[in-house]
């Protein structure tokens, strides 16, 4: 008992640089956690960079997203993610509160919107696969002569692996807080903010993915029919 | 403000985590209409970065406690992440680059066959 309340007293009292067991005043898990978003952040850097290196170098790229159904549905699955992540912050400070039953609501509404992230992005995937986007090859109608007919073949590589591996993201995402949310009365409060960490991350990648591909290549041309 | 148990630190309010919500869906509000403006690709290249980084930003502060964590921990994440990113941006020089040497080579080209020079 009297070595419990003297690492609690080490957790408190112990300055921002003075060491000791938790010299961040946060739990291994949690800076472990942060450390692995750090390095998920630099993955996403890199793709990022990679995409816009590959567009620099390209004559022409392909801005083919028109208003509907792209951007909208976009739009609509960035105010899914944006709202995921108040939901989940409800949960964590309900989790604060030792209030499982809320803990519960709120992390189930986010996996809802996260579950509508996931399928609008899919329908969106869908529109761009029937129009005979490939990751290696534009479909023949951009690259008409009044479109894009320089345009860089490498337009869908760059859309699926960055798009592809931010869904997969929320998709593990989703399995993490449907474990978290069924297990959370077992768990200690720090773990439901570990997950919600880990949530917002995916959220907070989306901020980048969504000008930089999606707002970056809006198509002005008017449609022809 | 209720006082918190000793070795909890103060989280942020449900008003707070709501006024943050509704200026991320503003910002994003902001960039949908940017994308439908006609101004010069490097300057919406820049307003649309810029404003990513203030959502990020905010994110990383209230959604993900950053703000209520000790400096020591902000320190110790931040700056590095902050320094690998720019590095990455050395690429960017060669990206130019080859994009120049492939223009150098098609104006090059006209001029040959103007001199009846064929050969290729």
């Amino acid at each position: 008992m009297s070595t419990e309340a003297a690492r609690a007293d080490q957790i408190t009292t112990a300055t921002d640089w003075g060491g000791g067991t938790h010299p961040y005043r946060i739990g291994h898990r949690k800076l472990g956690m942060w450390l692995f978003i750090v390095s998920d952040a630099l993955t996403f850097s890199a793709l990022l960079v990679g995409y816009s290196y590959v567009r620099a170098t390209s004559d022409q790229w392909a801005t083919p997203f028109p208003f509907y159904p792209s951007i909208v549905f976009s739009s609509v699955m960035t105010l899914c993610l944006l709202s995921s992540s108040l939901t989940m912050v409800m949960g964590v400070s309900a989790s604060a509160r030792a209030d499982y039953k809320a803990v519960r609501k709120w992390i189930g509404l986010t996996i809802l919107f996260g579950a509508a992230f996931i399928v609008l992005h899919l329908i969106e995937w869908k529109h761009l696969l029937d129009e005979g986007l490939r990751p290696f090859s534009l479909p023949e109608e951009w690259l008409r002569p009044d479109r894009w007919p320089q345009a860089s073949p490498l337009f869908g590589a760059t859309f699926f692996a960055i798009t592809g591996l931010h869904m997969f993201h929320v998709l593990t995402g989703l399995i993490y807080l449907a474990v978290v949310a069924a297990r959370a009365p077992k768990l200690k409060h720090e773990d439901v903010e570990i997950s919600g960490l880990y949530w917002h991350f995916v959220d907070l990648v989306w901020m980048f993915v969504f000008p930089l591909i999606y707002l970056l290549s809006v198509d002005f041309t008017p449609p022809v029919h | 403000m209720a006082t918190h148990a000793e070795g909890e630190h103060f989280a942020g309010t449900n008003k707070l985590f709501i006024s943050v919500w509704v200026w991320l869906l503003l910002m994003t509000g902001l960039e949908v209409f940017l994308g439908y403006i006609h101004i010069r690709f490097a300057l919406m290249l820049t307003i649309l970065i810029g404003l990513s980084i203030i959502k990020a930003a905010l994110i990383v502060a209230y959604f993900m406690h950053l703000r209520f964590e000790r400096l020591s921990l902000v320190l110790t994440l931040v700056p590095m992440l902050v320094i690998c990113i720019c590095l990455l941006l050395v690429f960017f020089p060669d990206s130019f680059r080859n994009r120049n040497q492939r223009y150098k080579f098609e104006t090059d080209k006209p001029l040959m066959t103007t001199s009846g020079d064929e050969e290729e």
